[in-house]
């Protein structure tokens, strides 16, 4: 028999209990309160935005954040399509069918104890099942990382109006990355107001066509502040945010400097022959909700 | 820029009354709808016993708690969230909405397109936008959910809310071929080639 685990270390072993209480607190507390660093992003774009209509609006997204708080009600209607992130660290021992599962109750458990309105129905036969739950849905993308006896899951409700605000291309390599940037202003055009700015724009740069689409939602989701990790990637990002808000869309598609809070670039290794791009938008309302296990107990956060 | 208030339901004139850049707060009544429940009240030929004629819609699907029937919660439902959706998907429901029903009034965030524009300017409609994602506020100027029909489409059903000084909403687009969108849209491509050249795209 293999040795799995280090000698002498007590590996992180997690109830599956504990992850369907931690699933169905996150995706309510995700509703709820935004997290600091897009209520930061808010009053930087307050604090920049020139046109008058713009900054009514703003104001009233900021007066929501507020009053969501004090009356503990949902920032938005929209509950969205839940997505859970898992991110396993070594020295952990979990029954991985039974994550799966707990995670799926702790979704079904909010919807219905709340309630909470369920935004999940089937795509043919458009029949809602009442519990925010589907084929394949929620959806749990799971990743493995470095640090020791730690398991965070991250809540993300992902709203439809910035949803279907997504765009793939398989551009090809003579496209250049002048390609790319066209790509996402234009998308950024399309989408408008539709899409509930501001946004942050996700942009998924190479990999295969699903791989791009994802890294786009990563982007997409990923905290204000935080930058790729490539530097071109990272590069990229400051042009793009500057042409994006040069446009002149707005709050709600009615004008203003505030059409993004950012927008964020993650890059894949992708084919000699391929050159995908891809766009995926996150609304103002811009939520997300972590807990992290620890051999010390479970924190709850953003 | 004037402010006007308007007990639901409206008459054709006071909709030509306003004008892009306006506001208004609503009183009295409001009904909710979406894309299921325009799907099956258009395409599937399915009719409401709701008499919306010059009336105000809210493209949206609330969250709701089931509750006892009582005096102000006849549906059977109390609001625990109600805010709004995207407009955009629902564009072709416009004119059928104001011909066959009566509807005066489209609340929405986004704003819809050319063809909804025409049809407010042909039979005096309006849109009024509403700032999306931000339904905790919005729910407090819901009193009461009055009454649901087609609720077998729930959360999608056709809902009637009671309401108190729902607003301040911005005309967005009027009866008189006035659209904020199409004015913004016009000035966001006519940017766009400095945004690209500035990219270091030709």
């Amino acid at each position: 028999m293999t040795l799995m685990t280090k000698a002498g270390v007590e590996p992180l072993r997690i109830a599956p209990e504990a992850i369907e209480e931690a699933a169905k607190l996150l995706y309510i507390r995700a509703l709820k309160v935004l997290p600091d660093d897009i209520k930061q992003g808010f009053t930087r774009l307050d604090a920049g935005e020139t046109d008058g209509t713009a900054k009514a609006i703003l104001a009233t997204m900021i007066e929501n954040i507020g009053v969501a708080e004090r009356t503990d009600n949902l920032l938005c209607q929209d509950t969205g399509i839940p997505i859970f992130n898992v991110e396993i660290g070594r020295e952990v021992e979990m029954d991985g069918w039974a994550l799966k599962q707990a995670i799926r109750r702790g979704t079904e458990r909010a919807t219905k104890e709340h309630p909470l309105r369920s935004s999940v129905v089937h795509p043919i036969t458009r029949k809602n099942e009442h519990t925010s739950c589907g084929a394949h849905v929620p959806v749990i993308n799971l990743d493995f990382v470095e640090a020791e006896r730690v398991v965070r899951l991250e809540m993300i409700p992902k709203g439809s109006g910035s949803e279907n605000g997504s765009f793939l291309q398989m551009l090809i390599p003579a496209d250049g990355v002048a390609g790319v940037k066209r790509f996402v202003v234009d998308a950024a055009m399309k989408a408008g107001g539709k899409v509930c700015p501001p946004i942050i724009m996700g942009v998924g740069v190479g990999g295969t066509s699903d791989l791009c689409m994802h890294l786009a939602k990563v982007a997409a989701t990923r905290p204000l502040g935080s930058r790729c990790a490539d530097p071109e990637g990272a590069a990229l990002e400051d042009g793009l945010s500057e042409a994006v808000n040069s446009l002149g869309i707005g709050p709600q598609g009615l004008g203003g400097d505030s059409t993004a809070f950012a927008v964020h670039v993650e890059v894949a290794a992708t084919h000699i022959t391929m050159n995908p791009v891809a766009v995926n938008i996150q609304c103002h309302s811009a939520r997300r909700a972590s807990a992290t296990f620890t051999p010390d107990g479970v924190t709850i956060g953003f | 820029m004037t402010h006007h208030t308007l007990h639901m339901p409206c008459t054709e004139a006071q909709i030509r009354a306003l004008r892009v850049g306006d506001t208004v707060t609503l009183q009295d009544t409001l009904f909710g709808i979406r894309d299921a429940t325009q799907i099956h009240m258009f395409d599937h030929g399915r009719r409401t016993r709701f008499d919306l004629k010059g009336h105000a819609v809210i493209h949206t699907a609330p969250n709701v708690r089931k509750v006892d029937k009582r005096g102000t919660n006849d549906s059977g439902y109390e609001a625990v969230c109600i805010g709004t959706t995207t407009s955009d998907r629902m564009e072709r429901f416009t004119r059928p909405l104001m011909e066959r029903e009566g509807v005066r009034i489209i609340i929405g965030k986004g704003g819809l397109r050319e063809d909804s524009l025409r049809a407010f300017q042909e039979l005096g409609g309006v849109y009024l936008a509403i700032i999306g994602g931000t339904a905790a506020l919005e729910t407090t100027w819901i009193e009461a959910i009055e009454d649901v029909d087609l609720d077998d489409l729930n959360p999608e059903s056709l809902w009637r809310f009671r309401i108190r000084d729902f607003g301040p909403l911005l005309v967005a687009m009027d009866s008189h071929g006035g659209s904020l969108y199409a004015e913004v849209q016009q000035k966001v491509q006519d940017r766009r080639a400095a945004a690209l050249a500035k990219l270091g795209v030709a």
